[in-house]
């Protein structure tokens, strides 16, 4: 069953004056449970604006917004339940930590929520586990704590919603490489364990590469693509046309492909690549060079 | 929202206005406005205002602009116009009906009000619609250059201005970021009584006070970096220099000026 959905979504900013911009137009998209889309486009794309559909904090200049098959829009009860069954992690997180420990600071959804104490408890617990948050780390001021650790608080807190969809912006946004891989790692493990839908909205492909199920590409105010990262890859010439950075790998057998190598190009890790020139040995090995 | 308030706005363009000199604009400004509250009669009054459409004209603002502006003091301009229609006593009476008396010196008085409040909105919002922060800032402390014998406090206090107004949308956009990601916390801002909203504020106050103090770490330290230490020894890339249209304007002034006073001599009071 389709979790998130948009029926002709579009969304202008200051509606009705001079300055009236279109953001994103008549989006129809569906994402099913369970999966890890990497929402990825260029700066000014319009996923940012896309994404602050999917839990009502942009309403929609005219279409629909379906979460788990409920129209968000249509009672202020429906609004506010997709704010809890969607959790929205904005870029750079750290910025919205105000309390006074790491703990109360994660605590603040499950309050909001109107849970009782015992079950905000363990849901502060559990998402402190998600993303490595020590005990004693909860019990500091989240002004304390390093950059990586703030960032990982934060995102706990949007986690401790338990929400069945987690939607992330850039969140490994500014960070050094292995900050990077330990905030994907752990969104990773956080899908494994929880069986949720992640949305992960990033320009770097690289990241997405690893760790996606399905990749949503955003072009022109649209979602121009939506398929498994192998299908997405095999339009590796497209991304690059609307200004996507793909893999640098990607990139050396797109390559290779112009020089008249017949090889694949919807290639992103190094292992496949490794493979693929494997491949393409034993070929030569065998046919000679009738084949190129 | 926070955003569709035009008012200190700069609108970049390349008018005769635009192009004025900062500290002429502001003292001319002054004297406008002090000019406004000359007019007695509604000769002078209704060049004052011809005066005034005609330099938002050389401007090249758009009226609609100018008409925002005014939007949000609508509600003063309103009750301005009804206190003085309603509690003026002098004058012929007009209306006289229960607890309603309507004489004509209060209508005089309420339509002199409304058009006054007006032209002060819009003659000063003119002056900040066509002029940079910077170079307004820097008018002024060129205007109280006189003042240099306290020890360059006055190039002090402009620097704060410069960097406080630079601020206002940047710190527009943070306030806006921080309540959509505690909204999508859960934070609820637009139910509860006003003690409950204020405190469901403290959430999006606090991040936005420590990403200032942050910011204003970030910039006295790049400002360091660049061997700022205050107006010793400042100069200027841009200098300030009286150009010819400068004193165009001055004398574009005078005749309005002289216009004013010569109606109000000529014709009688009203007001």
């Amino acid at each position: 069953m389709s979790v998130l959905k948009t029926e002709n979504l579009t969304y202008m900013y200051s509606e009705g004056t001079p300055f009236q911009i279109v953001a994103i137009k008549d989006v129809n998209l569906s994402v099913e449970a369970g999966e890890l889309v990497a929402v990825i486009g260029h700066t000014g794309s319009g996923k940012s604006t896309l994404i602050q559909h999917f839990n009502g904090l942009l309403k929609p200049s005219s279409g629909k917004v379906y979460v788990d098959g409920q129209d968000i829009w249509e009672s202020k009860a429906t609004l506010r339940q997709s704010r809890f069954t969607v959790g929205l992690c904005f870029q750079y997180p750290e910025y919205q930590l105000f309390e006074e420990t790491a703990y109360k600071d994660i605590a603040f959804g499950p309050k909001n929520m109107k849970l009782d104490e015992a079950e905000i408890d363990r849901r502060v617990r559990q998402a402190a586990s998600y993303v490595g948050v020590t005990d004693d780390m909860l019990e500091k001021s989240p002004f304390d704590l390093s950059g990586g650790e703030k960032r990982r608080v934060a995102i706990a807190g949007v986690m401790a919603m338990e929400p069945k969809v987690l939607i992330l912006d850039e969140p490994t946004a500014g960070l050094d490489p292995r900050g990077r891989d330990q905030i994907l790692e752990l969104i990773r493990s956080y899908r494994e364990q929880t069986g949720s839908t992640v949305l992960l909205v990033s320009h770097s492909m690289e990241d997405v590469a690893k760790i996606a199920t399905k990749v949503m590409v955003i072009n022109n105010k649209n979602v121009e693509m939506y398929g498994t990262v192998e299908e997405i890859f095999e339009h590796a010439g497209r991304l690059i046309e609307i200004g996507l950075d793909v893999p640098q790998i990607t990139k050396v057998f797109l390559g290779l492909k112009e020089r008249g190598l017949p090889v694949r190009t919807d290639i992103y890790t190094v292992q496949q690549g490794r493979e693929e020139l494997n491949r393409l040995r034993e070929m030569k090995q065998r046919g000679g060079d009738a084949a190129w | 929202m926070v955003k569709d308030i035009t008012i200190g706005q700069f609108f970049p363009g390349t008018s005769v206005i635009h192009k004025m000199d900062p500290r002429m604009k502001l003292i001319l400004t002054l004297v406008f406005i002090v000019f406004i509250f000359v007019c007695k009669n509604f000769y002078s009054l209704l060049l004052m205002v011809a005066a005034l459409i005609c330099i938002v004209f050389v401007s090249k603002i758009s009226m609609r602009t100018i008409l925002k502006g005014i939007k949000p003091v609508l509600i003063i301009i309103v009750i301005t116009a009804l206190l003085n229609l309603f509690y003026i006593k002098e004058g012929t009476m007009l209306v006289d009906w229960h607890f309603i008396h309507i004489t004509t010196k209060g209508v005089y008085t309420a339509i002199f009000m409304v058009v006054r409040i007006m032209c002060l909105i819009v003659s000063s919002s003119l002056l900040t619609y066509t002029t940079s922060p910077t170079l307004i800032t820097d008018g002024i402390e060129q205007l109280l250059s006189p003042l240099k014998f306290m020890q360059g406090s006055v190039h002090t206090v402009a620097m704060m201005m410069t960097i406080a107004l630079r601020f206002i949308p940047t710190l527009i956009d943070e306030f806006d970021k921080i309540t959509s990601a505690q909204k999508a916390r859960g934070a609820d801002l637009e139910t509860g009584n006003l003690v409950e909203r204020t405190k469901a504020l403290i959430p999006v106050f606090i991040p936005l006070f420590i990403t200032s103090f942050r910011r204003a770490y970030d910039l006295a330290f790049a400002m360091e970096c660049r061997c700022y230490h205050g107006h010793k020894g400042r100069t200027r890339m841009k200098q300030m220099k009286y150009a010819r249209r400068d004193y165009l304007s001055i004398a574009v002034m005078l005749v309005i000026i002289a216009g004013i006073i010569l109606l109000n001599h000529f014709f009688g009071k009203v007001i």
